[in-house]
């Protein structure tokens, strides 16, 4: 039977809206195989997310508690994780392409000599895959011929799970790090402060690109506009190549993807790579004065206009909204 | 010090990629080839680490057919020493590369593996990591520059990966919500990301002397390695088409609109 394993990925002792997309993507994929899904959350004092985690539809949780795994670092983890596996006798590892599911799956399939499809966004009923490749310009089916199948899915490809159901059992597991572990050594962690919704959460996200012509613009232009609508801040590749904002807020097939209810594209042309990050949002809004600009073409609503006089009186218009 | 990039040829970024028809892969007709721009990236970063560290050596790696020495010539013109071409005209696909890398890492006893985070083509993200695994080497995936690509240390051309006395390295990481430190043993894989470096352009007296420089061509099957794919790619359809909607035309009626018609805010 094709039993699926599904990696919950928590920070802060949370799990994020991409790991309970991860959760429903591992559900589809056993109802297809006709499998269990199974999910093991990593870690040092793990007992309250493993509870949470048996909350939300699965049939198993694996509680896999060790001090070497309070930190992530990808051999001890990967280790881990086909180790357990193979002891489950799982078909399928699956977890959300977010930077640490990107950075651990591929090791894992190595590990257990699999092959693996990134930033799945569809399961077929024939074992085949859907996934995006040329930064969006192609969708691609895919199977995956060996016996044991690693998956990442795309963040914004399923719903997240929900809780509710009978609980599952939680089967706590050891673990041995083998001694590759002690070569990688996690240094530290400089988090990004905001007081703005996570980018890949937000229910708003507005974005900026090379027309607004320097950091200091995104600061005193589109910041108030974020900050208004209580939405997120992206960034195309172009404003982030040249250094007005960092890469970590760039929205595109090599940065982040996002489905917002809203978007709000300012001063962004529209290439495919950066559509192959947004374009699953609910609604899209594009302001550009270049009337011919590819936004325009997948933009619900199309404002042409210079965005230095149109974002300052869209913020008006939206604090007169909201008071 | 030994120090391995990989150079994959993929279809110029800026090319309109269309899939063709009967969806077995995308028009080729006319199209540019170009090294994939984050080995580009790993490139130029071996370069650095060659310039500051001291007598290491920088050898480029390519998977393809014979044109793939195009873009090994580039890396050779931008200054590295050598380049290998591993010839395979067949479908291979992120494991069967790792396997190769494997074998050429091992035989060239390289002490750091540095590549794209990802090829611009298949969008995988995975060959680094699967090559860290088979050869049992830590791991730095997306490594950035501690300062940004403005700051002082990109104009004076220093390296953001820092080796230590050529047994660990120091990497800076770009992961979700901020910015990660990673200590590691060497040797290892370093993938790269957009903000490590600017990479430079080829010189015309670097492009003169690529044309001298050892590049071994190497048949896939003398290596001994097992190639035969996992993952098959079945077809190619173009992305769902999204429905474009209308213009409006002052701020006030895209508020209104977004208030009531749309109901987002």
């Amino acid at each position: 039977m094709g039993h699926v394993l599904v990696f919950a990925e928590h920070q802060h002792h949370k799990f994020s809206k991409a790991t309970l997309v991860g959760i429903t993507g591992g559900k589809e994929a056993a109802a297809k195989m006709g499998g269990d899904c199974y999910a093991a959350v990593f870690g040092k004092g793990v007992d309250d997310l493993a509870n949470e985690l048996a909350e939300y539809g699965v049939k198993k949780v694996f509680a896999v508690d060790d001090p070497s795994l309070e930190h992530y670092l990808a051999d001890a983890h990967a280790a881990a994780l086909a180790q357990l596996a193979k002891d489950k006798g799982v078909e399928t590892i699956l977890t959300t392409a977010t930077a640490v599911g990107k950075d651990l799956l591929p090791r894992v399939a190595a590990l257990l000599d699999a092959g693996m499809a990134t930033d799945v966004t569809a399961f077929g009923g024939d074992g085949t895959m859907q996934r995006p490749m040329y930064a969006g310009n192609a969708v691609a089916t895919v199977k995956i011929e060996s016996p044991t199948k690693v998956v990442s899915v795309r963040a914004t490809a399923f719903d997240p799970a929900t809780k509710g159901g009978a609980k599952a059992e939680i089967e706590k597991v050891g673990v041995s790090v083998d001694a590759a572990s002690k070569t990688m050594k996690f240094a530290g962690f400089s988090e990004t402060k905001s007081d703005r919704p996570v980018l890949t959460e937000a229910k708003i996200v507005v974005s900026g690109g090379r027309a607004l012509k320097s950091g200091e613009n995104f600061k005193t232009v589109l910041e108030p506009l974020v900050d208004v609508m209580g939405a997120a801040m992206g960034a195309s590749r172009a404003a982030v190549d040249a250094g007005f904002v960092p890469n970590d807020l760039q929205v595109g097939q090599t940065g982040k993807v996002v489905a917002p209810e809203l978007y709000v594209a300012v001063g962004i042309s529209g290439a495919i790579q950066h559509l192959a990050g947004m374009k699953d949002s609910k609604i899209i809004v594009a302001i550009n004065k270049d009337e011919e600009a590819p936004i325009f073409q997948v933009s619900d609503y199309g404002l042409v206009a210079d965005l230095f006089k149109a974002v300052p009186e869209m913020v008006d218009e939206v604090k007169k909204l909201k008071s | 010090m030994k120090i391995l990039v990989t150079v994959k040829r993929v279809p110029d970024p800026n090319a309109t990629i269309k899939v063709k028809p009967d969806g077995s892969g995308i028009v080729t007709d006319n199209l540019k080839y170009v090294v994939n721009p984050f080995d580009e990236i790993g490139i130029e970063e071996a370069l650095r680490l060659k310039d500051k560290g001291g007598g290491a050596e920088v050898i480029l790696v390519s998977i393809g057919g014979k044109v793939a020495a195009e873009q090994l010539r580039t890396g050779l013109a931008m200054g590295a020493d050598r380049a290998i071409l591993v010839l395979a005209e067949q479908e291979l696909d992120s494991l069967g590369v790792a396997r190769i890398l494997e074998k050429i890492a091992r035989d060239e006893q390289v002490n750091v593996v540095l590549m794209g985070k990802q090829a611009i083509d298949d969008d995988c993200n995975q060959t680094g990591q699967m090559l860290a695994a088979r050869l049992g080497w830590p791991q730095a995936t997306n490594a950035s520059k501690a300062e940004g690509l403005d700051s002082d240390a990109e104009k004076q051309g220093l390296p953001g990966i820092i080796i230590g006395d050529g047994k660990t390295a120091k990497v800076i990481r770009e992961v979700d919500g901020g910015i990660e430190t990673l200590d590691i043993g060497l040797p290892a894989i370093i993938t790269v990301d957009l903000r490590l470096n600017t990479p430079r352009y080829a010189s015309l007296p670097g492009i003169m002397k690529a044309r001298k420089k050892e590049l071994k061509e190497i048949p896939v099957d003398s290596l001994g390695v097992d190639v035969t794919p996992k993952v098959k790619v079945l077809k190619l359809d173009p992305p769902p088409k999204r429905q474009a909607g209308r213009k409006v035309e002052s701020v006030q009626e895209l508020v209104n609109v977004l208030h009531t018609e749309a109901k987002v805010i």
